[in-house]
């Protein structure tokens, strides 16, 4: 198992100079077997131009450190670390990114075919209070083998406003880097104040499990994020024992986040027009996003629609099963009196089958759907975030312009007094427009990283939930025959 | 839109195993029905039916070697309005105040069908061209299905008249039959109408009179609070199948929503998630077959059987007031038999309409008893027989459900 390699295969914070960018993507377990790291070393030595501005190749300043499964002597390869980490050097042309991407999209996959080594659940809702300051509290358990975590085997009290003070902290953090943050799920006035209140009936009960379930997945996608995974707030959130409460959770409700993301777009599509070739990729990229959520948006509402529907008929098989029985009793032939009977004890369990359908029609298929739909809107956020970022290198570039035409009237206005300061000012907005130009290029690479993570996992998502919601379906179909074959000699023997 | 029985048998065609509706009406050869007193055989079907924009042309076709007819073979034209005078004719004729009189057919009724259809052409606009072909042909679909069944609901009707050993006979039923020209039926005008309805709620009135008396022959006794009931109960029934019926219909209709929305997700690009969307999109249009050929099973074997079965336990009720009424008749005749003999006046008179009155009395009542007995033994055998059905064709839907299920799942995790 890669996880028992020694020494830790995450990395540590302490030896990357540049966690601070952010620029860690790979984390979780990789056997070095699938990581060659004498090749990769390789590629740097045979180029040099490691200062040269010019140079097409990427990895030309690039790091990797690796750990080995049975460390030989002498082997050259710093320890600690199995992260690949990517310095993307200043200017670097846009056409040898692809080959970044390529490569790195490979790693990607490589890291996701070893097991995964830390896994999540929340159980039991279990509230705590009285009346109107009650509040649920969720058990969170964590089962893990990384070495990043104080203790294997640990469980945590946390609470619904926890959660979003979590999705908080990390897009402040992470979401202007490119990264696409899962979204927590919504609040619920009229759910909460049913529960706060106590009332204890069906709906309830169905609005703690969705609830749960929701959270769940969330802190799911959350620790598979391996950058996500990284940031201490979520490693506390699962360890610490009691955490600060989050307050000003309101800003990121769903609505609201939903009301920033949708102008948000409008900025991205008014702005698309002026970026250059290169960028074709963002501009279909956020065109295919933008069809996907009308599409994921219609058929959730239908899939509500099916979930609702369904519910209908168990009640109408119900209210005529019932019928069906009142039948029988007043039928005065006995073998057809009892086949009625029959008839309705059929048609009642067959009632408990839509029942459940409807069930699963709920938390398999419109769940996914729901959950879809806020991803998304993340992932329309990252998009944005990327044009600010190339407002903000526009902005500066502009500044450094006009600096250097001041400069330029200074000279010819002959003013030398003022000539310095203005000599200062364009020392100072150069490296200014360097970096916005690198946070850009940062941000589009992380960016492109994300959404192939991003589609990716969907791809396992969808299959893997909707293969479960069609097991369930075909349950179903085989309770149905049992009942049907159970009735039909019963009507049979009507004489 | 018009459509013929003979297109809608090709379009069956092409659709799956079509739905059969009633028991007594399987198309194809009909039943023939040999009267053993005089030997002869009497056939009548419905070969053909048209759909105009507000009536249905129903062709009726018989065959016979009864006398009464100039031909062994004919048909005519006939419209709904002729079925139901039919109808009324017998209710009204007293000698026939014996017999469960068949129920009339109900009136066909594709106002709703005609809705739909007009207001998917009002929104074709708003949807692609593939969901419009497709909820058209839908729509197309149940209009052919009601069309279909209101053509078996007469053709019904015909042929419990045609097996009846004397309604057979009726001379309103040959002239329906055989008379090639329009009946002229003019509808009831507004007085008719009136007069109608203070008709029956004096019946109605009347049977409440009428159904207090304890009756003194058991068997009849027995029938009224039988038929009461069951008549109330299978009202009931019937319009709860309907909903049941109607539920699994919106079932079936979001599957095909879903399966549009799911396709237009597949079409977008070429990746592994479109592909898995396009083949889901096949599993749910599938589905939603399956489930329409549930609800509409559903809806020819339990919610028909209801609603006939309504009719003629309501035809039953009928006949048990026609004869309770006869009795109130005959105890009057003899009261005032008494009267006139205490007076000695008029007794010759009296005594004549009390035997009127009891002969009367009697022959219905003992033609009643065979009626609702065999009106029992009609009910069990079309119970049992789509009870069973309805059971069989459950399964069969259900296995093919899972059988579609099974091999979707089998093709989605194989592609991991």
């Amino acid at each position: 198992m890669a996880a028992e390699l020694r020494p830790p295969l995450i990395l540590d914070p302490e030896s990357e100079g540049d966690s601070a960018e952010g620029e860690d993507i790979f984390t979780g377990s990789t056997s070095p077997s699938e990581m060659d790291s004498t090749k990769i070393s390789g590629n740097s030595s045979k180029t040099n131009g490691i200062h040269s501005d010019d140079e097409q190749d990427i990895f030309a300043e690039a790091t990797v450190e690796l750990s080995l499964d049975s460390p030989e002597n002498g082997n050259q390869t710093k320890p600690s670390t199995a992260g690949l980490t990517v310095t993307v050097p200043p200017g670097s042309a846009i056409q040898s990114q692809t080959k970044i991407y390529q490569e790195l999209e490979e790693e990607e996959v490589e890291d996701e075919e070893d097991q995964f080594d830390v896994n999540v659940t929340v159980t039991e809702p279990e509230k705590v209070g009285d009346g109107m300051a009650a509040y649920m509290a969720y058990k969170v358990s964590t089962l893990t083998s990384l070495s990043i975590f104080k203790r294997k085997d640990f469980s945590v009290k946390r609470r619904f406003s926890d959660f979003l003070g979590l999705y908080d902290r990390l897009s402040e953090k992470h979401s202007h880097n490119g990264f696409i943050v899962p979204p927590p799920p919504e609040k619920s006035l009229i759910g909460m104040t049913k529960v706060k209140v106590g009332k204890e009936d069906s709906s309830s009960a169905e609005f703690l499990e969705r609830r749960r379930a929701a959270l769940e997945r969330y802190l799911q996608r959350i620790i598979k994020h391996p950058t996500l995974l990284q940031d201490p707030d979520v490693r506390e959130f699962l360890e610490k024992d009691e955490l600060p409460r989050a307050v000003n959770t309101q800003a990121l409700s769903g609505a609201s986040l939903l009301r920033m993301v949708n102008k948000a777009a409008d900025a991205v599509s008014k702005m698309t027009i002026k970026m250059n070739e290169s960028d074709i990729w963002f501009e279909e990229k956020f065109q295919e996003i933008e069809n996907e959520d009308q599409q994921i948006r219609k058929l959730h509402a239908v899939v509500e629609t099916l979930v609702n529907h369904r519910k209908e008929l168990a009640m109408n098989t119900a209210i005529f099963a019932k019928s069906a029985a009142m039948l029988g009793s007043s039928e005065d032939h006995t073998a057809l009196s009892r086949a009625l009977s029959q008839l309705a004890e059929v048609e009642e369990k067959i009632e408990q089958l839509y029942h459940e359908q409807a069930n699963n029609d709920f938390f398999l298929f419109a769940e996914l759907l729901s959950d879809y739909i806020r991803l998304i809107s993340a992932v329309r956020g990252v998009f944005d975030q990327r044009m600010k970022a190339w407002q903000r290198w526009q902005d500066a570039q502009t500044t450094l312009q006009k600096k250097r035409e001041n400069e330029a009237r200074l000279i010819w206005a002959n003013k030398p007094d003022r000539l310095q300061q203005a000599k200062d000012e364009i020392s100072e907005w150069e490296p200014k427009v360097l970096q916005c130009e690198r946070d850009f290029e940062r941000i589009s690479l992380t960016i492109r990283k994300e959404v192939a993570r991003f589609e990716k996992e969907q791809i396992k998502d969808f299959k893997s939930r909707i293969i479960v919601y069609l097991e369930t379906l075909q349950n179903s179909q085989q309770q149905l025959i049992k009942y049907w074959e159970a009735f039909l000699p019963e009507a049979k023997a009507i004489a | 839109p018009g459509a013929s029985l003979a297109a809608a048998a090709m379009m069956q065609e092409g659709l799956d195993d079509g739905p059969d509706f009633l028991s007594e009406e399987d198309r194809g050869p009909r039943p023939v029905i040999v009267d053993l007193q005089t030997d002869a055989i009497l056939q009548v079907d419905i070969s053909d039916a048209l759909s105009e924009r507000d009536k249905v042309k129903f062709t009726v076709h018989t065959k016979s070697t009864l006398p009464n007819f100039k031909q062994d073979e004919f048909s005519v034209v006939r419209q709904h309005e002729e079925f139901v005078w039919l109808h009324d004719a017998f209710v009204e004729n007293e000698d026939y105040a014996g017999y469960v009189i068949p129920p009339a057919p109900p009136k066909p009724d594709f106002d709703a069908s005609r809705d739909k259809l007009q207001k998917l052409g009002e929104g074709e606009g708003s949807m692609t061209k593939e969901e419009f072909t497709k909820m058209k042909q839908e729509l197309e679909a149940e209009y052919l299905a009601i069309f279909k069944k209101t053509v078996a609901m007469h053709e019904v009707f015909l042929c419990r008249v045609a097996a009846h050993p004397v309604l057979r006979n009726d001379l309103n039923f040959h002239i329906f039959l055989e008379y090639n020209q329009d009946l002229s039926i003019r509808g009831k005008n507004k007085k008719e109408k009136l007069e109608d309805f203070f008709k029956n709620m004096v019946k109605t009135a009347d049977e409440v009179l009428v159904g207090g008396v304890k009756d003194v022959d058991d068997f009849f006794e027995h029938e009224k609070t039988f038929l009461l009931e069951y008549n109330n109960r299978i009202k009931d029934a019937a319009v709860k199948a309907d909903k049941l019926t109607k539920s699994h219909k919106n079932v079936a209709d979001d599957n095909s929503r879903i399966s549009s929305t799911l396709h237009t997700l597949g079409t977008q690009d070429s990746t592994d998630l479109c592909k898995f969307f396009l083949k889901v999109s096949e599993l749910f249009e599938k589905t939603r077959k399956i489930e329409a050929r549930v609800s509409a099973d559903e809806d020819l074997k339990l919610s028909d059987l209801l609603r006939y079965y309504l009719r003629e336990s309501q035809a039953g009720k009928d006949l048990l007031y026609r004869r309770a009424r006869s009795l109130v008749d005959y105890e009057n005749a003899n009261k005032l038999l008494d009267r006139s003999r205490a007076k000695n006046k008029d007794v010759l008179q009296a005594e004549t309409n009390q035997q009127l009155c009891c002969q009367k009395f009697e022959k219905l009542s003992e033609s009643a008893k065979q009626e609702l007995i065999d009106f029992k033994t009609r009910r069990v055998a079309a119970f049992r027989k789509n009870l069973v059905e309805l059971a069989e064709l459950e399964l069969k839907h259900s296995k093919g459900h899972l059988q579609l299920l099974q091999s979707c799942l089998v093709a989605l995790k194989g592609d991991n």
